[in-house]
């Protein structure tokens, strides 16, 4: 039977990408930044799970304003890295797994959740980035990957409540797969960050830590917060950290924290990373 | 009944919702547009000829060839769409976000790399000093 093993959450800032693909990530300047996921390399390799279901959204690069699903997941056998105008990212294709993924749409579509079903699609940063960022620079990316797409450039993104809800709704559908598969949850985006107006640069690092205090057992208290206080607190594009309840809904009601990282700033952004294992 | 907007209090802030889509849809996909390589070189050898090709307004024809952000970001352009123009000029980024802000390029940096603008006082409109 499949079983969700762990979940992640963590940004996934465009520049981090960048700085593993021109190996600059043992610099004076970026070692800080990078060292915080020394542990998660190590631990995913022991772990070394066999497909997971990554959250992320797109931003304006594999889609644009013709379509915008609320959330979708992709069915497809492969991804291929978007062009975000500068060359597509030098990492290897995305496997898909398109029976599980099938499998997950058509359980949770009848759990009441109305997915998109995308059988072809490139995939941007928000993807990629949390790839290299665990698995490094392999030939080849060690596991399959379910995308789990959700807007978040277009207010309203979907509330905390339905995110955490979905997440619920995706280990309900993978505790009933077959197939004897040891899956990750991975959320990201976020956390604090704003790119626009005057207000541009704001960080909040307090309301990010109690965010990341909470998500371990008060899940329910942070679903309740509404897209409006995630954007007057952390800014316009902090409001993707809501992706991260998505992760955490599916991983049940009990989870250990075993390791954490936040850094302040990636460029404009507030860096967050955190690692939880289910427990039953 | 119009749209509920309990975000519109926040200073400095433009939510990209639906009036804003409505009214920036073209300029959006101009900007998209922007993602091949071919089109970026129509585009800096005639800006308005290459903009003509997408029924945007004048104004935003205007603050397009200003590189004029904040006016942009008013008129419906979001911020992904619209660094698509910068990004092909080779401006990062940050360095296209403090061009939306009243500081110079080296002092909103500088502000990053001291922990970025604190939310105190940039919660609610009239609420700081
Ligand atoms: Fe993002």
């Amino acid at each position: 039977m499949a079983k969700i093993t762990a979940g992640v959450g963590t940004s996934h800032v465009p520049l981090l990408g960048r700085i593993i693909d021109i190996n600059q990530t043992d610099t004076e300047e970026w070692r800080p930044v990078f060292s915080g996921y020394d542990f998660t390399r190590q631990w995913i390799a022991n772990e070394k799970p066999d497909v997971v279901v990554l959250v992320y959204n797109d931003h304006a690069n594999a889609f644009d304003m013709k379509m915008i699903p609320t959330f979708a997941i992709g069915c497809g056998e492969s991804y291929h890295p978007a062009d975000e105008g500068y060359g597509a990212r030098p990492v290897p294709p995305v496997k898909g797994d398109a029976e599980l993924s099938w499998h997950i749409a058509q359980s949770v579509i009848q759990q009441g959740f109305d997915l998109t079903i995308i059988n072809e699609m490139e995939v941007d940063h928000g993807l990629t980035v949390p790839m290299s960022l665990m698995f490094g620079q392999p030939e080849a990316w060690p596991c399959k990957v379910v995308p789990i797409m959700v807007n978040t450039v277009v207010y309203p993104a979907p509330s905390g409540e339905r995110c955490l809800a979905l997440g619920k709704a995706i280990r309900k559908a993978i505790e009933s797969y077959d197939g004897d598969l040891n899956i990750q949850v991975w959320g990201t985006g976020g956390m604090s960050h704003q790119l626009l107006g005057a207000r541009a640069g704001i960080i909040n690092r307090e309301w990010d830590t109690a965010f990341l205090d909470k998500l371990s057992d008060k899940q329910e208290e942070l679903a309740k917060i509404p897209q409006t206080e995630y954007i007057r607190e952390t800014g316009t594009e902090g409001s993707e950290t809501v992706m991260w309840l998505i992760m955490r809904g599916a991983l049940g009601d009990n989870v250990k924290e075993i390791h954490r990282h936040y850094h302040v700033p990636i460029s404009n952004t507030a860096l967050g990373h955190i690692v939880f294992e289910t427990k039953d | 009944m119009a749209l509920e907007k309990p975000y519109q209090d926040i200073p400095g802030t433009t939510v990209f919702d639906g009036d804003m889509a409505r009214i920036g849809f073209h300029l959006n996909q101009f900007c998209m547009s922007l993602q091949s390589e071919e089109n970026r070189k129509a585009f800096f050898a005639d800006e308005r000829g290459y903009m003509s090709k997408w029924p945007m307004s004048e104004e935003q024809i205007q603050a397009v060839l200003e590189r004029d952000l904040n006016r942009l970001l008013a008129l419906g352009g979001n911020i992904y769409y619209l660094v698509k123009i910068t990004m092909a000029e080779g401006m990062s980024v940050a360095a296209a976000v403090s061009t939306m802000t009243d500081m110079s390029t080296e002092e909103y940096m500088d502000m990053m790399k001291k922990g970025g603008r604190s939310p105190e006082g940039n919660r609610y409109i009239g609420e700081s000093e």
